[in-house]
């Protein structure tokens, strides 16, 4: 809906305008659309500047052999990808992101499901748990990754010692190749956990009182019954959006790696946005880092489409 | 959710639930609770095995005094406020125009500019680092305030929120406004943007939040010290100077997350819309 100006009735019978009127009319038609233009121009600009002619770039120099400081470079077509897709530890990055995020999404939406309705299933201190439970999501993860250190340390950590108080076997958490991506999902799930469960807070608000006075009409008086007949099936969309975003943050791991592993020991915890940091910018190998770069764009639009066609489905559903 | 009237505060329901949330809630907190614990522990305690959360003898003063003092701690936090507030400024001055102009005005290229946002919308920032560092590289701005403010001067979120806002003014309040003889410019300042406070506080704090938090680019874009926000600069001083010295390292730690909880816990119910907000987009 817009407000500009009507172009003026053109109604048969007024004859009365003359040329003067509608020039005078086109030209204010054409201040408005200079002022849209000078409103929306700098955005528009810098859209261009910061977004478009990046993301294009990046497809560019992922088809030469560019290296940053070098003043030559030549095309290569396709060989920067080849050489990716034949790396290991390009090949160990993907499969550890993808093993993350496979342990990182169902965690997350399981636990953040699962506060949320205990949160919702009384009215007693609502606000207090649910600042608690979102506390790490919005907390400094750099700064929590170094007490995440020093939580799991070998010797001095509390992990190590209650795990010793209690006779269990304890590790070298984030040095030991077979526990270090397990623990940096932990620690994925631990940060992400609030985030997922405001978004089921607010799913859970949206189903109406009606559905479930239907429900117990129809005997479902447990509140297990009520769960599986209406609050599950009503959150399935949120369900699906609480899905993508988190995949979608899981994706984008890169503090926990940079501070606590650096994609060690060996490849054991590289994750894609580390490999792409470091190999455009630790080994300014830019061509190839570019390449990494386009392949996780790929992935995260590819996610998005997912998430673009579920939210219409939800418009449509409700 | 109807609560049958069995369930009072005393039920057995209500202390289950009571009783796993706090755990639940306890757990989380570990590492904050961790964390303070050892920024107040004097090395002796620290590399004793023990439990206690409070030290023997209290070492806070000596382990805030050497974070702060060690490292460039407020330096750090001062860069951090710089840059969140420049970032916001611009974020807010660049977007709200241009939203006006898509919510209320009509103009030739509108549809596309609409679609060059969405578009902007699901590009992740860190595969734009690359370029940006060379643009930034090419104009000689690496390494100053506006290497890590120059990538973020506009939101495509920004633009996208308060549009969505914008679109719920009536027309009739900018046919008034312009009667009264506003400019356009003035309706998206004095009009518009007032209205829409609501939107453009939960998107200043998604911003605020964000950029306070982050380290990619950050991390490309500034070498100086002098210059690094404080994840990038906690990092710093873990790698450089702490090492294992775990109770300074801890006490710049807690500085670090400190103003955003607390803020938080002051507003809890406007970060919450505010960083949601970012997921609805």
């Amino acid at each position: 809906m817009t407000v500009a100006s009507p172009t003026a009735p053109q109604e048969a019978g007024i004859r009365t305008d003359t040329a003067a009127a509608r020039r005078a009319l086109r030209n204010q038609r054409i201040a408005e659309v200079l002022s849209a233009w000078s409103l929306a121009g700098p955005a528009l600009v810098l859209l261009v500047v910061l977004f478009f002619l990046p993301v294009l770039s990046v497809f560019a120099i992922a088809l030469t052999d560019w290296q940053f400081g070098a003043s030559t470079l030549s095309f290569v077509g396709l060989a920067n990808f080849r050489e990716v897709v034949a790396d290991q530890g390009f090949r160990a990055s993907l499969a550890n992101t993808l093993l993350y995020v496979v342990i990182v999404v169902p965690g997350t939406i399981v636990l953040g499901l699962a506060i949320a309705l205990l949160i919702e299933s009384g009215k007693s201190c609502r606000a207090f748990y649910r600042a608690i439970h979102f506390l790490p999501f919005m907390a400094t993860l750099t700064a929590m990754a170094i007490a995440w250190e020093a939580l799991l340390h070998p010797t001095i950590g509390l992990v190590n010692q209650t795990l010793a108080g209690l006779g269990l076997p304890s590790a070298n958490w984030l040095r030991d190749e077979n526990t270090v991506l397990p623990i940096l999902a932990m620690i994925g799930i631990w940060q992400n956990l609030g985030y997922a469960m405001v978004l089921f807070l607010a799913g859970l608000k949206a189903i109406p009182q009606d559905f479930y006075d239907a429900a117990d009409i129809d005997g479902a008086d447990l509140w297990f019954d009520r769960l599986r007949t209406v609050t599950l099936p009503m959150l399935g969309p949120v369900a699906m959006f609480v899905f993508i975003v988190v995949a979608l943050k899981a994706f984008e791991t890169f503090d926990t790696v940079q501070v606590l592993t650096q994609g060690g020991p060996g490849h054991a915890s590289e994750m894609l946005l580390y490999t792409l940091y470091r190999e455009s910018f630790e080994y300014l190998r830019t061509g190839y880092g570019a390449s990494v770069a386009v392949v996780f764009l790929f992935i995260v639009v590819a996610l998005t489409l997912v998430q673009a066609r579920v939210m219409d489905k939800r418009v449509h559903y409700q | 959710m109807s609560i049958s009237a069995t369930h009072g505060l005393g039920s057995p329901a209500a202390i289950t639930r009571h009783a796993i949330l706090l755990i639940t809630g306890a757990v989380i907190l570990v590492p904050f609770v961790w964390m303070i614990s050892l920024s107040i522990k004097p090395p002796g305690e620290i590399f004793r095995a023990s439990f206690s959360f409070w030290p023997e003898h209290f070492f806070g003063i000596e382990n805030y005094t050497r974070a702060l003092t060690e490292a460039p701690l407020p330096q750090y936090m001062l860069n951090g406020v710089i840059v969140c507030g420049l970032i916001v400024v611009a974020q807010v001055a660049v977007c709200a125009p241009a939203a006006y102009a898509l919510a209320k005005l009509d103009f030739p290229g509108k549809n596309l500019m609409f679609a060059l946002v969405l578009v902007a919308l699901i590009l992740p920032h860190e595969v734009l680092s690359l370029p940006l560092f060379i643009l930034g590289y090419q104009i000689g701005i690496l390494n100053t305030y506006a290497a890590l403010i120059f990538p973020y001067v506009v939101s495509p979120f920004g633009i996208f929120l308060f549009r969505q806002f914008f679109k719920t003014i009536p027309d009739d309040v900018v046919h008034a406004a312009r009667l009264d003889g506003l400019s356009e410019l003035a309706i998206v300042w004095r009009i518009m943007v007032p209205m829409s406070l609501p939107a453009i506080i939960a998107f200043g704090i998604f911003s605020v939040v964000g950029h306070w938090n982050s380290l990619f680019w950050p991390l490309i874009a500034v070498r100086d010290q002098s210059l690094m926000p404080p994840p990038l600069g906690i990092m710093a001083f873990k790698n450089e100077e702490a090492g294992n010295d775990y109770g300074p390292l801890m006490a710049a730690s807690t500085v670090v997350v400190a103003p955003l909880i607390i803020a938080f816990i002051a507003a809890q119910r406007w970060f919450v819309e505010g960083l949601t907000a970012g997921s609805t987009k």
